[in-house]
């Protein structure tokens, strides 16, 4: 019998990892292509300037890597830990990309990493630029592989309920790579990964130009910072845009709930700018513009947007369909010749997962009420208010960057950058910003396709693994307490790391026994 | 459908070899690493020491772990219903083995940047955990898998779980706990002793040879109580290596002496554990006489027969239940689809090759031995 307590404890301690894992990711996937540009930049000119650059965001970027690493193992592991039924379920198709992006990326990735800190005094210059650009390659390609997993969630492309083994197998492979929400998430949270990076080294120099330090890096960092986070902006925006295309196709459900939108908009929709709740949850007070909506989400202007009443109405049609599925599927375990059952579970498969919305109500799901299948239905509406709020956020920042990144690509270009001391505070007071965003991203992602941990294929709640309260209690209190305290010294030694700024001695190839090389930071 | 150009027995067979080649591949490249963090404290005594071990393996270690990233990542996409049993099943064990990796990479990235012995001692104490708890735990769930695990599979193939993490420290797991640790160890050892000098090296070599003896010793005590004394597991009903992967349709006897079966069976596997044997007596005797590579290459060939030995045994068993024998995984009923498996080859074909390359050239920059002296020279050294 699954327990809703521990079916609960497991998806806080699935999203506590998995938000504390991507405060690592994104600033990793920016730093490593900045750190690859500037070295770049190092390589063409021989101005030793870019070496101290790259060498001190290296550090940075060294001890934010560690903490990526330590919390990625983590997230392989809890899918077998915690979602054991998942992983049976869909592992055919879901694991097969997690294992490619260890062989294809993450390889890649760890193996370049330790030649990029320790190779610098035994590769030529031009070697070490290689080293630094398949480091960065890496930490992409991994992030393709993992959004191809994730997108598979949102959107189960190229696979099929196979009624002798129980669980979801490949029919496509290509269809799951090729996976349009996969492929608009993988832009889309790259460039936002982009943005993270330019924020952290633009506020950081920021913050050496309001003390008068390391002026002449600060400013070199910057214009790199301030170009590279210009286009990342547009694009993060730009491709986000994509992607509420792309969810429209395959989640109206999600897209709906973001808008608060209840009742069906006739084309083209408005989109809410603002909104009030009222006391039944629904909007009170909004403020709109008109056709703006419908013109993103379906770019037309003659298509409906449907609400969540009409959703919640078409649910309850996809949940009896499945209950025939699920019938079907009985027969031909009971007796797997028989060719009647396969025939019709092959006709209503496709809904097979609306079923088991009702395993939470009983479970011989076929002797259902209508009242339980109403219960069910309102189920697949994920909590409007959060997702109404985080999206906002998320537009809200991603459009502040634009704006900023464009002012500091002016001001960079006309030689400006520390003329006025109000903009330096704001880059060092905005930069928690882009994390808040992309943490809100995937609030939206993931919290917006519940009830499913895979979309209209399984709910989350039959997804758990059958372990019991105690061992969610020993894990739970173990990360909790193991990553506070990492978080803490992460921060605490960044800090110290920029207050010493970028180490005098560099001098790559001095004497060994040259004193002061093995400063406090560089050890 | 497309027409797939290996049959599903045949692909059956390559992965469950893949899956041995991978965790030979982690405890040799990823294990060295686990055994020099196990010596840490032991051969290396004064700072400066502990910077030459920690260097040692620095630039190099984050690819080794690639191997377990891998391994976990190869055992969820070819073999999905043993991943989902087993991970959930040892639960609290993972999550004492996900502790210790945590401290690994922080511990490395962490410890040299304040200058404060306090501070550093915590983090090689960090680093020790990160080396011996995964090495012990990985050897223990290996043990389990011959003792059986007790869980069960109900008709929609959700596992349950009977007993607790307590129930996982039987003597004989225990047993191949230490066995683990003890080959571990001598790998790290000889990687140690190959690539420094002085007394860190003394130290490792002396290490190294007792870990080595006590691999033989404790690895022939594991095989005999294996052998002669636990009950094995045997399928009693004709599988259909081709069938669709579904544990639930074969029937399964637990019996004294059952995991001496193929060995009658098929003779030749006598081999692997004579080579666990021959390594470790290699790696003794190259470790006494200094000559380096012999004793790498000893450690590692005695890493390869000891894993060949527990997969050979237990064939064509992948995890056996303790409580309800008949749900017992094997490599005939616990696969991924045949679609996945060739997928996951062509893949594998592709990609293990170059990662193969790009490793062996990234040791070749590192090359020569790492002193004292060395770590002044770079300023990204721990």
């Amino acid at each position: 019998m699954i327990d809703p307590v521990v079916v609960d404890l497991s998806r806080i301690q699935f999203a506590a990892t998995a938000m504390y894992h991507f405060l690592f990711i994104p600033l990793t996937l920016g730093v490593a292509l900045l750190l690859a540009i500037m070295e770049s930049v190092y390589v063409m000119t021989g101005r030793p300037i870019w070496r101290k650059a790259t060498l001190f965001w290296g550090i940075l970027f060294g001890i934010n890597f560690a903490m990526g690493v330590a919390t990625g193992i983590v997230m392989e592991f809890q899918f077998g830990m915690n979602w054991s039924y998942y992983s049976q379920y869909v592992g055919d198709v879901f694991g097969a990309p997690l294992a490619i992006e260890g062989l294809m990326a993450f390889f890649l990735e760890a193996t370049f990493i330790g030649l990029f800190f320790f190779g610098w005094d035994r590769l030529r210059p031009v070697a070490h630029l290689a080293v630094t650009w398949l480091m960065a390659l890496g930490a992409n390609f991994s992030a393709l592989w993992i959004l191809i997993a994730n997108g598979w969630m949102q959107n189960p492309v190229g696979a099929k309920f196979n009624p002798d083994t129980m669980r979801m197998e490949v029919t496509n492979f290509i269809e799951v790579i090729f996976n349009p929400v996969a492929q608009a998430k993988f832009v889309h949270t790259v460039s936002a990964g982009y943005v993270v990076g330019s924020v952290f080294v633009l506020g950081i120099s920021a913050l050496f130009l309001l003390q008068g330090r390391h002026a002449e890096l600060a400013k070199r960092s910057i214009v790199v910072a301030a170009s590279f986070g210009l286009a990342s902006a547009l694009s993060v925006v730009v491709l986000g845009d994509e992607s509420g295309y792309v969810a429209t196709e395959h989640q109206k459900m999600k897209i709906a709930a973001m808008e608060a939108m209840y009742e069906t908009e006739p084309a083209p929709a408005a989109l809410t700018l603002f909104a009030i709740p009222g006391a039944d949850g629904r909007p009170t007070f909004q403020v709109q513009l008109p056709w703006v909506l419908g013109i993103i989400t379906t770019r037309s202007f003659d298509r409906d947007l449907p609400g969540i009443t009409e959703l919640t109405e078409h649910a309850a049609l996809r949940i009896a369909n499945g209950i025939k599925a699920y019938i079907a599927l009985n027969a031909i375990r009971a007796d797997t010749h028989d060719t009647a059952a396969r025939a019709a579970f092959d006709a209503t498969q496709a809904d097979l997962g609306y079923a088991l919305l009702l395993k939470k109500y009983r479970p011989d799901v076929e002797n259902a009420t209508g009242e339980q299948i109403a219960t069910a239905a309102l189920d697949t509406v994920p909590d409007v208010w959060p997702l109404f709020w985080s999206f906002r956020l998320m537009v809200g920042v991603g459009l502040f960057y634009i704006a900023f990144f464009a002012l500091w690509f002016v001001k960079s270009s006309l030689h400006q950058i520390d003329r006025h001391r109000w903009l330096l505070r704001l880059a060092l007071w905005t930069m928690p910003l882009p994390w808040i965003a992309a943490e809100a991203g995937w609030i939206i992602a993931e919290y917006g396709r519940q009830p499913w941990v895979v979309e209209g294929v399984l709910p989350t709640y039959y997804a758990a693994s059958s372990l019991n309260f105690w061992d969610l209690v020993i894990s739970l209190g173990f990360f909790m307490t193991v990553y506070s305290v990492l978080i803490v010294i992460m921060v605490w030694l960044m800090t110290r790391v920029i207050k010493a700024g970028p180490p005098d001695k560099l001098g790559l190839g001095l004497p060994a026994d040259a004193p002061g090389l093995t400063t406090e930071i560089a050890a | 459908m497309t027409t797939i150009p290996l049959d599903y027995e045949t692909l059956r067979l390559i992965w469950w070899a893949l899956l041995g080649i991978l965790l030979i591949g982690f405890a040799i490249m990823g294990g060295m690493d686990l055994g020099v963090g196990t010596l840490l404290p032991f051969v290396a005594k004064t700072d400066e020491e502990r910077r030459v071990l920690i260097n040692l393996v620095g630039p190099t270690w984050e690819g080794n772990q690639v191997w377990l990233v891998l391994g976990g990542g190869a055992i969820f996409a070819a073999w999905p219903a043993l991943y989902a049993v087993s991970f959930s099943g040892f639960y609290i064990a993972m999550i004492a083995i996900l502790l210790a990796l945590i401290l690994r990479p922080v511990g490395f990235k962490f410890r040299g940047k304040v200058h404060d012995a306090r501070w550093q001692s915590v983090w090689d104490w960090g680093l020790f955990v990160g080396g011996f708890v995964p090495a012990l735990v990985f050897g223990v769930a290996v043990g389990n898998v011959f003792l059986g695990a007790p869980f069960r599979l109900d008709d929609t193939m959700r596992a349950s779980y009977e007993g607790n993490f307590f129930g996982l420290l039987t003597p004989f797991a225990l047993l191949a706990g230490l066995v683990s640790v003890a080959m571990l160890v001598t790998q790290g050892a000889s990687y140690i002793a190959a690539r420094t000098d002085g007394v860190i090296a003394a130290r490792a070599r002396s290490y190294g040879r007792i870990a080595a003896i006590s691999t033989i010793v404790l690895f022939a005590l594991g095989g005999v109580i294996c052998l002669f004394l636990l009950n094995g597991y045997s399928v009693t009903s004709i599988q259909d290596h081709a069938g669709p992967s579904n544990p639930l349709t074969k029937t399964v006897i637990a019996a004294q002496g059952a995991w001496r079966t193929n060995y009658g069976v098929y003779p030749w596997m006598t081999i692997a554990p004579i080579l666990g044997v021959l390594g470790s007596v290699l790696a003794y005797f190259a470790l006494t006489t200094r000559w380096k590579l012999a004793a790498f290459l000893g450690s590692s060939l005695a890493i390869f027969g000891i894993i060949a030995t527990a997969g050979l045994t237990l064939f064509p068993f992948l995890l056996p239940s303790s409580v309800d024998p008949a749900v017992s995984l094997t490599a005939w009923d616990a696969s991924s689809s045949q679609l996945t498996l060739f997928i996951m080859l062509i893949a594998t074909v592709i990609f293990l090759p170059i990662v193969l390359i790009y490793t062996s050239w990234v040791y070749r920059v590192m090359r020569g031995p790492v002193s004292t002296a060395s770590l002044g020279r770079n300023p990204n050294a721990y």
